[in-house]
């Protein structure tokens, strides 16, 4: 479970450039619900996501991440409990490595690195399955480099690497936003797939408002740094695109004058 | 063309290089940081254990020595830049020239004399090779355990976090690696090697001076990318071995270069010789794919 708390986040304190990208937002997602995130540009859902992470520490407010609070904890340390998958294909692994190079990298996640081999034959099975699981013909070419692959099979691997060892939540960052609408679906059935099977608890930023009511168990819609409705259950079931926008603007009694949620 | 005496030095200069370009690769290839530290361990290594060795320190500790100081001059450079957000590059030129100082200090005079010491290839002599080969000997043994030990450790869990620092480094705090660790510890690593090589390389050439890190990083540099141009570097281990071949490469190209009446040159023109080549390394791989372009464009 994950407990964020009244975060608040300025970037550029001071400067004529200040932003403010988080204005109390708080959000709790319990064990084994899955999350769509929606909003508009600069509504602070990448923010939110990068503070879960740790990649910019919060100004002030909590986060709980299964009972401990790591909000003033680097990445790397709260990477045992937070899993991530980026918007950009190419970011998610390291091109220069092979791909059990690269699962290697990822079935150490959080835990302590030693001197031995970082490829073990112990592994190879557990590799090999999970690869076979994305019918890409992966799991036979366990020795090529990252690099060799298309965005959209880096991004089916950055998958597979975020699931590997269990975590507390599972951050996906728009990531079929880069990947052409075959690939995306492609991605997105699998993400799904993933997160049934291994009952993952999950939180997804995506573009698409289409897209946050087809997949998950409950969606979330950011605007100014803030929560500004979170539907789950039967109020989200049947629910259209054309609903939410009703909603939104219900909410703040604001026009959406974004196209980039409308289309999609 | 090349006297006997000639070619054992060229390689035996060579090998010494070629520590120094597998600490190059470490810092500029599997790390993304141009270290410059290079020219100021180098002879750090080589003050650290001639004195050492004229203090009657046994040569092969004094040796040892020498890798740790090398190591804590890598270690500060990173640490100036992960932990005091210096520059890189900056951070490594600071080390560089606060290490003239101290090599200064620790040989109390510009330099240090070894020819009647005792150092680590002494006892090689007596194994009935030529006077000139025996280094050669010794510095294939030392470069071969190394460049095992740094393959093994290059495919260790380690090793590997390592090599997902410089080539994504946001992916590897992802996989909770902690990137500033690593940062120091490849390039203490690196140095480590670096201060290695200038260690042996007074024991060979029987003295230590301040002077003679100039350029090292060019050298270093020159190794690393001749060697890239003849084996390409698709594994750590033939990037390891290209290192090796590209350092003896380069040193037998200058001795070359030097003994060739008619081109003119002399010792002096070293420099400029080393900058050609360097160019020319960093240029040649680059036209070659343009001809080869050039001539396969109506089939791609």
């Amino acid at each position: 479970m994950i407990t964020a708390t009244d975060l608040r986040l300025t970037f550029g304190k001071g400067t004529p450039l200040e932003n403010p990208a988080l204005r109390g937002m708080s959000l709790t997602v319990n064990q084994g619900e899955f999350v769509t995130v929606i909003g508009s540009n600069g509504a602070g859902k990448s923010t939110f996501l990068n503070a879960l992470a740790g990649e910019v520490l919060v100004d002030s407010g909590q986060i709980i991440v299964d009972n401990l609070d790591v909000t003033k904890l680097s990445t790397h340390k709260r990477a045992g409990r937070v899993a991530r998958v980026f918007q950009d294909p190419l970011a998610g692994t390291c091109e220069g490595l092979t791909i059990e190079e690269n699962l290697a990298l990822a079935i150490k996640r959080g835990q302590r690195r030693g001197l031995s081999a970082a490829v073990k034959k112990q592994y190879m099975e557990q590799f090999r399955d999970s690869l076979s699981s994305l019918n890409l013909g992966l799991e036979k070419r366990l020795g090529d480099k990252m690099g060799l692959l298309s965005g959209g099979q880096r991004q089916a691997v950055s998958l597979l690497m975020a699931s590997l060892t269990p975590s507390a939540i599972l951050l996906l960052d728009e990531h079929t936003a880069a990947l052409d609408p075959k690939t995306a679906a492609f991605v997105l059935e699998l993400t799904t797939k993933i997160i049934d099977e291994q009952k993952l608890t999950a939180l997804m930023v995506t573009h698409s408002m289409k897209q946050a009511l087809e997949v998950g168990d409950r969606t979330v819609m950011l605007h100014q740094g803030q929560v500004v409705f979170d539907i789950e259950g039967r109020d989200r079931e049947g629910l259209e695109v054309k609903d939410l926008l009703g909603l939104f603007e219900k909410q703040r009694g604001l026009e959406v004058d974004d196209d980039s949620l409308l289309l999609g | 063309m090349l006297s006997d005496i000639a070619f054992y030095g060229a390689v035996e200069t060579g090998l010494i290089y070629g520590l120094v370009a597998f600490g190059i690769y470490i810092s500029f290839r599997v790390l993304d940081f141009p270290d410059l530290t290079v020219d100021g361990s180098f002879p750090l290594g080589a003050a650290v254990a001639a004195v050492l060795i004229i203090d009657g320190v046994d040569p092969w500790l004094a040796t040892g020595a020498a890798i740790l100081a090398g190591m804590a001059a890598g270690a500060v450079t990173a640490i100036l830049n992960v932990k005091l957000k210096i520059l890189n590059l900056l951070a490594s030129i600071l080390t560089m020239i606060a290490l003239y100082s101290i090599n200064l200090r620790i040989m109390g005079r510009p330099n240090v004399a070894l020819l009647t010491e005792e150092t680590v290839l002494t006892p090689w002599y007596d194994l009935g090779l030529a006077y000139h080969q025996v280094p050669v000997v010794l510095f294939v043994i030392v470069i071969t355990i190394s460049l095992v030990l740094l393959w093994r450790f290059m495919k260790s869990e380690t090793g590997l976090a390592m090599r997902a620092t410089g080539a994504n480094a946001r992916m590897a705090r992802a996989q909770g690696i902690a990137t500033g660790a690593m940062i120091i510890l490849g390039v203490a690593l690196s140095n480590g090697l670096v201060g290695l090589a200038g260690a042996l390389f007074a024991q060979s050439q029987g003295a230590a001076d301040v002077t003679m890190g100039v350029g090292v990083i060019v050298i270093g540099l020159a190794s690393l990318i001749g060697g890239e141009a003849v084996i390409t570097p698709s594994s750590v281990l033939r990037a390891l071995i290209a290192c090796v071949v590209g350092a003896i490469i380069y040193r037998l190209a200058i001795a070359f270069a030097l003994n060739a009446d008619m081109l003119g040159l002399q010792a002096q023109d070293l420099n400029l010789i080393t900058a050609v080549l360097v160019t020319l390394a960093i240029v040649l791989p680059g036209v070659r794919n343009t001809v080869v372009s050039k001539f396969t464009r109506s089939k791609a």
